[in-house]
């Protein structure tokens, strides 16, 4: 039995990883070979999909695009969500419990819903087509997420040491970033990171509120497939290129991950 | 400086935590607040600090009214039951830390940051992080932070609670000395009768959010101004039994009769509750006039040094103190005796009305 103790994790790790293989070995390979047939791995290695996407500034602002406004988003997002959290995870005040609920409820609507509206409310405002209405839009979702993360962080945080804080002669804002922030600063990684990963892989409101300026990168991808034919490759490297971000990021924040599915609370 | 609290009041959504407290506490004083959990301990302290505001009264500081004024610009510091230290801080920047919010020069926090460790025994661990450390040690970083600074009130919310046995006596022993020569005034917060005895200086003895008594330890000691007094204020507590006066003599609920004389003389007719503590009961007579009684030996817990044995009798049961180590079989009939020299009378329920005299019973405690 214990022979064989290492099949099930072998095969678990094979599936998940099997998509992800295919899609980098299609990034190098030509699309006539996608289509001529079968192939486990590049019989032409070519990195001119690569090439293409880093030189064409058509497809590389894609990119910027998007980091720029995720950036943007994840920065207004944990910075509104820093007080708010505090509040909830050390203040008692009237219908707390329900407004921290409340927050959450936000996720539940699919963001289809406020897309129309907020393509009306941006095109007014002037908004339109700008990164900051998609960071804006994206906190829709995000800052309820960032706040019910950090509180679960900051209620981590014995409220003795905000007292011993005050008692030293520390004022609030002082204190604030001083003592708490580097003491939930792994919490505030967390929720940053899934800040990013929340706005990088949304295309719904991001498409709907962006034509040409701050088209992202996801809207660029299915936009080529239509146009100049199947362009398999030039695609498959583009998915690569918006996988790395993500993992990046996750690098960083590995240790801390658990922590924060489990909204800081284990 | 002189605190004093005037009537003070909170309640917390309905619920009346501190009721009513007034009390003044003189510049240079060791101040012990004793009560079992939930009596209120650190919610006085907390309004003490200024850290939370009385739904009534007033917080006088030196005679001025300091009620609202918050606790960063009043000059106090404080310990916690919890080892609170910031994490993130070494042992050095944590201690002088309260110095360096006062823009006091570099020099001069380090010195009084290393005096200060030299005296609490961490010189050693300057550069650590708090978490590195032992609980005592983390415990003896958290004292040399409210030390360190010169405040003029210093509250310790059971400092002692979280730690092992051996270091809590050595602590306790270097509290009273490191606080001799200081004008601070000192409030020590603790569940243990036997603690507040130790420290010495006032005890302040707390029951559901009210003051009970307060004075010198030893006079609260002996004199509880009342049942809850005796109860909390002794370990174990005072053995209670209802009973009855009626012309010169004192019928106890477990069925003796005292001839009321002494310090009984003069006991009115009517209902009372006697106290005796467990110390005063013995297995052999103490003098003529003790009183014998026997009951059965429901448990016996042995410290080291002495012996409690629990015994049921006519419906009460009643903790004595034996000196050494006895193992009685539980079950057993057992004979002990009571001297009515050292009996409390109190109201039935309520207030003191007389207590042993001490002066005339030498080696009285």
């Amino acid at each position: 039995m214990n022979r064989y103790r290492w099949l099930v994790p072998t095969l678990y790790i094979l599936f998940l990883m099997l998509p992800i293989y295919w899609l980098v070995s299609m990034s190098f390979k030509t699309t006539n070979e996608i289509l001529g047939g079968f192939s486990l791995w590049p019989s032409e290695f070519t990195v001119e999909s690569y090439v293409k996407i880093l030189t064409d500034s058509t497809w590389y602002s894609g990119y910027i695009n998007s980091i720029a406004y995720v950036a943007l988003n994840t920065v207004i997002s944990v910075s509104f969500a820093l007080p708010a959290a505090y509040a909830f995870s050390r203040y008692r005040f009237l219908g707390d419990k329900h407004l921290f609920f409340w927050l959450l409820t936000n996720r539940m609507a699919p963001p289809a819903v406020f897309a129309l509206p907020f393509l009306q409310l941006y095109s007014a405002m002037g908004l339109f087509d700008t990164h900051l209405a998609v960071a804006l839009a994206h906190c829709l979702f995000n800052i309820p997420l960032a706040v019910w993360i950090l509180e679960g962080f900051m209620s981590g945080v014995p409220k003795e040491i905000d007292e011993t804080a005050y008692i030293d002669g520390y004022s609030f804002p002082k204190f604030f970033v001083k003592i708490f922030m580097p003491l939930i600063s792994s919490g505030i990684g967390v929720t940053a990171f899934f800040c990013f990963m929340f706005s990088w892989v949304e295309l719904l409101l991001a498409k709907t509120l962006t034509t040409v300026e701050a088209k992202p990168i996801a809207a660029i991808m299915t936009k080529t497939a239509s146009s100049s034919g199947y362009e398999l490759g030039l695609l498959a490297a583009a998915g690569v290129l918006t996988i790395v971000p993500g993992a990046i990021v996750i690098w960083f924040v590995r240790n801390h991950i658990a922590k924060g599915f489990a909204m800081g609370r284990v | 400086m002189t605190l004093a609290l005037e009537n003070a009041t909170k309640t917390v959504s309905g619920e009346v935590h501190i009721g009513d407290v007034s009390l003044t506490l003189e510049p240079g004083s060791l101040n012990v607040l004793l009560g079992r959990t939930l009596a209120g301990k650190t919610t006085l302290m907390r309004l003490m600090a200024g850290l939370e505001r009385p739904t009534e009264g007033r917080v006088l500081v030196d005679g001025q009214d300091v009620t609202g004024i918050p606790v960063q610009q009043r000059n106090v510091a404080m310990v916690y039951q919890q080892f609170i230290n910031y994490p993130s801080m070494t042992v050095f920047d944590n201690i002088a830390s309260p110095l360096k919010l006062s823009k006091m020069e570099n020099s001069e926090i380090d010195k009084r940051v290393r005096e200060t460790a030299e005296l609490m025994h961490i010189e050693h661990l300057l550069d650590r992080l708090p978490l590195e450390l032992s609980g005592g040690q983390q415990q003896r970083t958290a004292m040399a932070r409210a030390m360190v600074k010169d405040s003029s009130l210093l509250l310790l919310d059971e400092p002692l609670v979280n730690l092992d046995y051996k270091l809590r006596e050595e602590l306790r022993d270097e509290i009273p000395r490191l606080f001799k020569d200081r004008n601070t005034i000192v409030v020590y917060a603790t569940t243990e009768p036997m603690e507040a005895l130790l420290l010495g200086g006032k005890t302040a003895v707390m029951h559901e959010g009210r003051l009970m008594q307060f004075g010198p330890a030893a006079e609260v000691y002996h004199n509880p101004a009342c049942v809850q007094t005796g109860t909390i204020f002794s370990d174990p507590p005072i053995n209670y039994v209802d009973a009855e006066a009626e012309n010169g003599t004192l019928f106890l609920g477990s069925g003796q009769k005292i001839a009321l004389e002494g310090h009984l003389a003069g006991l009115s007719n009517g209902k009372y509750t006697v106290g005796i503590r467990a110390n005063h009961l013995t297995v052999a007579p103490e003098g003529a006039h003790s009183i014998a009684m026997q009951g059965q030996v429901e448990l016996a817990e042995i410290t080291g040094s002495e012996t409690f044995v629990h015994v049921h009798y006519n419906d009460v049961s009643w903790v004595i103190q034996e000196e050494g180590v006895h193992d009685p079989r539980l079950g057993e009939t057992m004979t002990f005796y009571m001297d009515p020299k050292r009996l409390y009378i109190f109201e039935r329920g309520g207030n003191l009305v007389a207590a042993p005299n001490r002066a005339k019973m030498k080696g009285a405690a």
